[in-house]
């Protein structure tokens, strides 16, 4: 237990990182798929997998911007998880992928439910803190961020280390029972992946004037490449 | 242009010297400016954390009543983007330190909350942000490996975010209270168009390429895959706003592998 503890205290290191750029600090996008699940891989030796789970978990990514105050999936310390986990596999181990973007998907959900806690929770604390507030105190102002941020990193910590120390044996069990031959795999979750991309570009772009005609042509320049290989 | 609700004032005298090191300070502020971000105050106290170096300045400095006054105005409630939230500190920092009537400030810091929200919204989160990942999918698309992805997107990505950073804290500052005239700029204004048409013939390119490089060769499989795709992207589009892709694709991911196992045998 504390073997597999210290093997996910680094990544847990980095989930906590990357889960405290999604909102709190300093909101550089290094918690976006693409690069996360990549510094996951790297993080294991194995840059180029975790690449490959973050470009799944980037193209579903598209469809929740973090717009607003709207309530949304934190997929930095998930796509930690989700990176960390394919690039802990064999090239190619059959249903590797399927298993690993389903981590990283639970735990951007419950990675969401726990921003919205420390969201109340800070708002609890700023409430305790009301009459220093409105007095104009500096330790006030200035504990009040710092206990934000050090929460927020605290969260994303746990997060990642708690999803990983409960995917891998599970991760293990499922991978020696896998029945479905690996490409197949492989293909419904990329297949997925890029049918939500697609839908979230429709949403997001499809009011402005002409966006339709330009997806409509890299379309048809994107197929061209495919067709040319 | 000036925004509804924020009314033109005449021309402001040529704004007090604000030095190196307290501009490099309220901007590794602003980094962190949503570290309290709560349901009650939104953004309130990062404002607040962020303008406090200059603050400082007031008569009586960190333990005078102007300070203390100051401090306690800026940290209600608040909503923003954050990285436009700089705008704001700027002109309600230079606001403060001009000792404009806290009346006009708290009026001035109402008005400028929905601007900032809304252009932010529309320039970042649902322009720049998808117009970068969708470049650095487009890169990964044609064979880029990790460093070319991960730098193709950070890069692209940071270069606005934080000139936009910069330039909100600036303008904010020169301007104070007359910035509203500062978010019509055509950058701010004329730009998400561009960048959203920029993005959707990207989009074009990229899910498929990515979508290739994902999968691997061959091409009866990847042909299957593109017409699923085609048809699902149609069934969440024509479901707009009764149906998250994400939370789907959860549901759909957990069948698959439940499947995959539980076949054995």
């Amino acid at each position: 237990m504390i073997r597999e503890f210290l093997d996910v205290l680094p990544l847990a290191v980095l989930g906590a990182v990357l889960g405290l750029d999604v909102v709190s600090f300093p909101q550089a996008q290094i918690s976006r798929p693409l690069v996360a699940a990549t510094l996951a891989g790297a993080l294991i030796g194995h840059a180029m997998e975790g690449l490959l789970a973050g470009a799944a978990l980037e193209l579903i990514a598209l469809e929740t911007l973090p717009v607003g105050a709207s309530r949304y999936p934190e997929w930095g310390s998930a796509a930690v998880v989700g990176g960390a986990l394919f690039a802990s596999q064999p090239d190619s181990t059959p249903g590797a992928m399927s298993i690993s973007v389903l981590a990283a998907l639970a735990t951007a959900s419950v990675g969401g439910w726990s921003m919205v806690a420390l969201r109340t929770w800070n708002a609890r604390f700023a409430g305790r803190r009301r009459d220093r507030l409105e007095y104009g105190s500096r330790g006030a102002v200035v504990g009040l961020q710092v206990l934000g941020l050090t929460a927020d990193l605290a969260r994303g910590g746990v997060l990642t280390m708690v999803a990983l120390l409960a995917m891998r044996p599970i991760m293990r069990a499922s991978l020696s029972l896998w029945t479905v031959d690996g490409r197949w795999s492989r293909a419904v979750v990329a297949g997925m992946a890029a049918t939500v991309a697609m839908g979230a570009v429709w949403k997001l772009f499809h009011t402005t004037a002409a966006a339709r005609w330009y997806l409509a042509g890299g379309l048809v320049l994107g197929l061209a490449i495919l067709a040319g290989r | 242009m000036s925004e509804p609700g924020v009314p033109p004032l005449p021309a402001a005298g040529s704004p007090p010297s604000l030095s190196l090191f307290a501009r490099a300070a309220i901007l590794l502020r602003l980094l962190a400016i949503q570290g309290s971000w709560n349901y009650e105050i939104l953004l309130g106290n990062g404002i607040a954390f962020c303008m406090e170096p200059v603050l400082r300045r007031l008569p009586g400095g960190r333990r005078g009543e102007a300070y203390r006054a100051a401090l306690s105005r800026e940290c209600r409630y608040f909503n923003a983007h954050p990285y436009l939230a700089a705008v704001a500190v700027g002109a309600l920092a230079r606001a403060e330190l001009d000792q404009e009537p806290p009346g006009k400030i708290e009026r001035f810091r109402t008005a400028l909350c929905g601007p900032l929200g809304s252009v932010g919204d529309r320039l970042v989160w649902a322009g720049w942000l998808p117009f970068s990942s969708l470049l650095a999918l487009t890169v990964f698309g044609f064979g880029g490996g990790p460093l070319a992805v991960v730098l193709t997107f950070l890069g692209t990505y940071n270069v606005a975010h934080l000139a936009l950073r910069a330039w909100g804290l600036r303008v904010g500052w020169n301007q104070g209270l007359r910035v509203a005239a500062s978010l019509g700029v055509p950058l701010l204004r004329a730009s998400p168009p561009h960048v959203v048409r920029a993005s959707s013939l990207l989009a074009g390119v990229a899910i498929p390429l990515s979508l290739y490089r994902v999968i691997g060769p061959g091409r009866g499989l990847l042909g299957g895959v593109l017409a699923a795709v085609a048809l699902g992207a149609i069934v969440l589009a024509r479901a707009q706003g009764r149906a998250e892709g994400w939370r789907i694709a959860l549901l759909l991911l957990a069948s698959v592998v439940l499947y995959s196992v539980i076949g054995h045998g």
